[in-house]
């Protein structure tokens, strides 16, 4: 049985003793302090810090001590198996860490002279290529630090694209189907968008008389997931992408779900104009926690110079950044991108290689249809949005269940846990109730694949026999149910150790 | 069934028996468990499909890939490592040669312990911890994390990360836009380039207009009285930077703050963390947002990515709830029994709030932030102090043998630098470019050139000096640009 660790680790405020220190920093040297004289003449007095900042004191072996209980109370990607729909939560192999963690690239400077960091370039120049060619766009920048990021990108080119032909003023309207993820309208209310929400038809697919009566000469964009957050491929993309384009609009592929048709098909030649990559889910690079991964967007032809500066550019022999670019729509970040995470990507499409990546995708696809076809046997779980072959992933209802038992698919959720499994994605998308997302990846052997599918067969049975048993799980992970109501409320919310301490006192007066 | 079909099977039969002597050389790759044909097989036998086609029998034939893209043949991971790492010899780093640049990304030494601590797989291999309580270690890190930077900056509520500084200033204009209901930003003239290409890229949608206030061309100070002049019932925030781009520190932030404050605006600083260990913290001058970059906090420069952008505000609802980005907080379990953590505030959020959102930020910098967590904690008080101080010292003594050359102004601005300064070479009858060129030639790298940025200062460039500079790098610095500037050896 599971059991994660349980370790009693005070908040780092409350350890180490005053004196304690944890670091050892590089010296300054006597004659160096003694040339600029005291810090405390140069510094105005009122700019000077009185009190220290109230940070812990703590010897390197308590801090080390500390962080590492708490990692034995997470569980990542090789703990075992991650089905968290949409997020493709597959295995980060660790030459990539070995790569991404050389000095070589770590002490490199995105100021520095190009003649001194031409194999970084070159790195990311052929990682542009490689994108553009999986999928199937022109040019490729890889700045975006994030999907989401790369997703308010996309839409500030759309932006520049109706603005460019003096259109700026009328084509508000962003098209986004109502199972797409939160990201599609938050970021194209961001690029100052009015959303569109169009529905789903039968088969989960966008339904194409909605879609039509949505479209006017208002449109901007559509934002689309293709295989959707079904995991069902959207048939009709050669349909929609001409209701879109004969309107004037783009098209705009969400990137989340790319990893089923790596090298079997590609977005650009079903007409989306802009496409966005999630390094951090298809190209294997680990999600930290929550972060940093990395969002590139590809673009057609026409598209590309829109993108943002410095553009990478090869003459055959040097590597150049190019800032010349008058339509650019300028800058999202500083600098050139999450380069750490992209090296990784680099690595991973050169020991895939091509055969490698469509391997991948075929057995994601291979592996979340199975699930899905002995998860179908399940009392208490039906399969919304018909029978059709899923992609990388398959969304369940357990309303029966819940109907039935009281057990919802949060429970379900918790409860899983205990077994050492992370659970699914949870009520997403929207238009399935009491949704349970999963996606299994390529990474995960058929063991470890029957082993969550019998995890689900006993919890749903647990739930028919013993449903209090399920509704206040976990018992196994390093702490139970949280009180996330709490959490967030303005009376009791506690953001920071300051705002402990303040309400602490306040509680103590 | 018909005979094709069982032929078909046959030969898949066939295949597979072949395939599991050993016979043919079909891989089965590392990385994929299930990418062995009798795997395959037995799968396909439980879905109830013949081929894996099957599956992709829904994709229109004429958008499935018949031809290879042109895309590289699959390599071992020897190989791969060699070829990475024969591309990666070809740049030259800091640990080549000296380097001179900064400018929002900066060279700082990273203990060993923090890498140990962000490589734990159970750290690097999760993902956001959407299910708590199997994700307390992330989620506790992450509160250390805010709260560490609360106590650095004197704010008291912390989000756990943005992606960099720029996009932290973009997100904390959209904020204050929306908190004031108003519609301009004003910031300093003397701004990072790309911050303000970035607060333009994020602004310009949301229909706020930004501008620009002007210096004092003595001090390089926030000119107080263009700020009066600019300052309205409109203005949704001011923005300042300390240290400034420029690398001074600005002095008048009381003033700034108070007449900020005067006109009903928000007062927004921007900061770099390593100067708060001898610097008066933001929240000790009436900041209402802070925001920031904490790459020097424990994470390499990785040519400029990731960054960690920093976003704190006031304890005050009003901000609170129009904060971007994830927001960890403690909380207890449900019978109370137990101290634990959470994400909170998600109603703000876009897998909530769809396009009513604060942001659509969702991946973030987390496990930069827990780097730079266990960096603040290593150090604690007295290491952050000693930290800003050895930087101080080092930038200050190489501005001051610098000054002592002829030709040479600096610093431009008279002005307390911290761990940037200015240079400019008009007095040599150089350009930054030439200077640059030669050094690099000698084998250091000069400051970033900001002539063009800044065209009225004229042939300038903007140093960087950290703890990571020995007293022996400053010393060859200027004993090269003396001879540079005196056209002696290295010269033309």
């Amino acid at each position: 049985m599971f059991k994660q660790a349980q370790w009693s680790e005070p908040v780092i405020f409350n350890l180490g003793k005053t004196g304690r220190v944890g670091y050892t920093l590089p010296e300054v040297e006597e004659e160096v302090k003694n040339s600029v004289g005291s810090l405390n003449r140069l510094i105005p007095e009122s700019l000077q810090r009185r009190n220290a900042p109230a940070l812990p004191e703590l010897s390197e072996p308590e801090v080390v001590r500390h962080f590492i209980r708490l990692s034995q109370m997470n569980y990542g990607v090789d703990s075992g198996i991650y089905p968290l729909g949409s997020c493709t939560m597959k295995y980060n192999p660790k030459i990539n860490e070995l790569l991404a963690n050389l000095p070589k690239l770590g002490m490199l400077h995105p100021y520095q002279d190009e003649s001194t960091v031409q194999g970084i370039l070159e790195i990311l120049y052929w990682l542009e290529r490689w994108l553009a060619e999986i999928t199937g766009t022109a040019e490729v920048c890889l700045q975006p630090a994030a999907g989401a990021h790369g997703e308010f990108l996309g839409a500030c080119i759309i932006r520049a694209y109706h603005k460019l032909n003096g259109e700026s003023e009328k084509r508000r309207d962003i098209i986004i189907p109502n199972s797409a993820h939160g990201t599609n309208p938050a970021s194209a209310a961001m690029a100052g968008f009015n959303v569109v929400v169009v529905p789903s038809d039968n088969d989960g697919c966008i339904d194409l008389d909605a879609l039509k009566a949505a479209v006017s000469n208002r449109t901007a964009g559509l934002m689309l997931t293709n295989p959707n957050t079904l995991g069902v491929f959207e048939e009709n993309i050669e349909e929609i992408a001409k209701i879109i384009h004969e309107v004037g609009g783009l098209l705009y592929y969400d990137g989340a779900n790319l990893n089923p048709i790596l090298c079997k098909a590609r977005p650009g030649d079903m007409g989306f104009d802009i496409v966005h990559i999630n390094i951090h889910k298809t190209f294997s690079t680990p999600h930290g926690g929550g972060g940093p991964g990395a969002g590139p967007v590809g673009v057609t032809q026409e598209l590309a110079k829109f993108l943002p500066v410095p553009r990478i550019v090869f003459d055959g022999k040097y590597y150049r950044l190019d800032y010349d670019r008058p339509y650019s729509i300028g800058k999202i970040r500083c600098f050139y991108g999450n380069i750490a995470v992209l090296l990784r990507a680099y690595a991973y499409i050169l020991i895939l290689g091509q055969e490698g990546l469509r391997e991948a995708a075929e057995v994601s696809v291979l592996n979340a249809n199975y699930v899905m076809r002995k998860l179908k046997e399940i009392e208490g779980l039906t399969l919304p949005y018909g029978e059709k072959p899923r992609k990388h992933e398959c969304v369940f209802s357990s309303k029966p269940l819940k109907d039935k038992t009281g057990v919802s698919a949060l429970n379900i959720a918790k409860r899983l846990l205990d077994y050492g499994i992370h659970s699914p994605t949870i009520y997403f998308p929207l238009i399935v109730e009491e949704a349970l997302m999963i996606e299994p990846t390529e990474t995960v052997e058929k063991e470890e694949l029957d082993r969550f599918i019998e995890a689900m067969r006993k919890i749903c049975r647990e739930a028919q026999e013993n449903p209090e048993q399920v509704l206040k799980a976990p018992y196994n992970t390093a702490i139970q149910r949280l009180d996330e109501a709490k959490a967030s409320h303005p009376q009791t919310m506690i953001l920071s150790w300051r705002m402990y301490r303040k309400r602490q006192s306040i509680k103590n007066l | 069934m018909d005979t094709p079909n069982l032929i078909e099977k046959f030969i898949r039969y066939l295949i597979v028996i072949l395939d599991g002597v050993g016979f043919l050389n079909v891989r089965s790759h590392s990385y994929i468990p299930n990418s062995s044909l009798e795997i395959k097989q037995e799968l396909m036998r439980e879905i109830g499909v013949e081929s894996i086609e099957e599956l992709y029998a829904d994709i229109p034939e004429k958008y499935l890939l018949k031809k290879p893209l042109s895309l590289p043949s699959s390599m071992s991971e020897f190989n791969v490592k060699k070829h990475v790492e024969a591309l990666l010899s070809k740049n030259k780093t800091c640990d080549d040669m000296p380097i001179f640049l900064g400018a929002g990304c900066w060279p700082h030494y990273v203990p060993a312990a923090v890498k140990e601590i962000i490589q734990r797989s159970e750290f690097l291999t999760s993902y956001t911890p959407y299910q708590p309580e199997i994700s307390q270690g992330m989620l506790q890190a992450l509160f250390e994390y805010q709260s560490m930077i609360c106590e650095l900056t004197a704010m008291d509520v912390a989000n756990c990360s943005m992606y960099d500084w720029a996009s932290a200033l973009g997100e904390a204009a959209r904020m204050a836009s929306r908190v004031t209901r108003r519609s301009k930003i004003l910031i300093p003239k003397i701004i990072h380039p790309e911050r303000k290409a970035t607060l333009q890229t994020y602004t310009e949608p949301a229909g706020i207009g930004i501008e620009e206030v002007s210096y004092n061309p003595e001090t390089g100070q926030l000119s107080l009285k263009d700020l009066e002049s600019k300052i309205s019932d409109n203005v949704a925030a001011v923005y300042v930077e300390n240290p400034s781009y420029l690398g001074f520190i600005e002095e008048n932030v009381d003033e700034i703050g108070g007449l900020a404050h005067r006109h009903g605006s928000l007062f927004i600083v921007g900061v770099d963390p390593t100067s708060l260990g001898v610097f008066k913290p933001p929240g000790e001058y009436g900041a209402d947002i802070v925001v920031g970059e904490a790459q020097p906090l424990g994470n390499p420069m990785n040519f400029g990515g990731p960054l960690l952008g920093v976003f704190a505000c006031r304890d005050d609802l009003k901000l609170i709830r129009q904060m971007p980005g994830r927001i960890i907080g403690l909380t207890t379990t449900i019978d109370g029994g137990r101290q634990g953590f959470c994400m909170t505030l998600q109603i703000r959020e876009q897998h909530i709030r769809r396009e009513k959102a604060t942001s659509n930020i969702c991946s973030n910098e987390a496990l930069c932030a827990v780097a730079s967590a266990v960096y603040m904690a290593l150090l604690g008080p007295n290491g952050l102090r000693r930290l800003s101080e050895a930087i101080m010292y080092k930038a200050n003594y190489a501005m001051n043998l610098l000054s002592r050359i002829n030709g040479l102004k600096t610093p431009v601005f008279k002005s307390v630098h911290f761990k940037e300064f200015t240079v400019n070479f008009d007095g040599a009858s150089l350009s930054v470019k030439e200077v640059n060129e030669r050094l690099l030639s000698m084998g250091v790298h000069g400051g970033k050139d900001v002539s063009k940025e800044f065209p009225e200062l004229g042939q300038t460039a903007l140093y960087c000096v950290t703890e990571i500079h020995s007293k022996e790098s400053i010393e060859l610095l200027a004993e090269l640009l003396e001879k540079i500037v005196n056209r002696g050896e290295g010269g033309v």
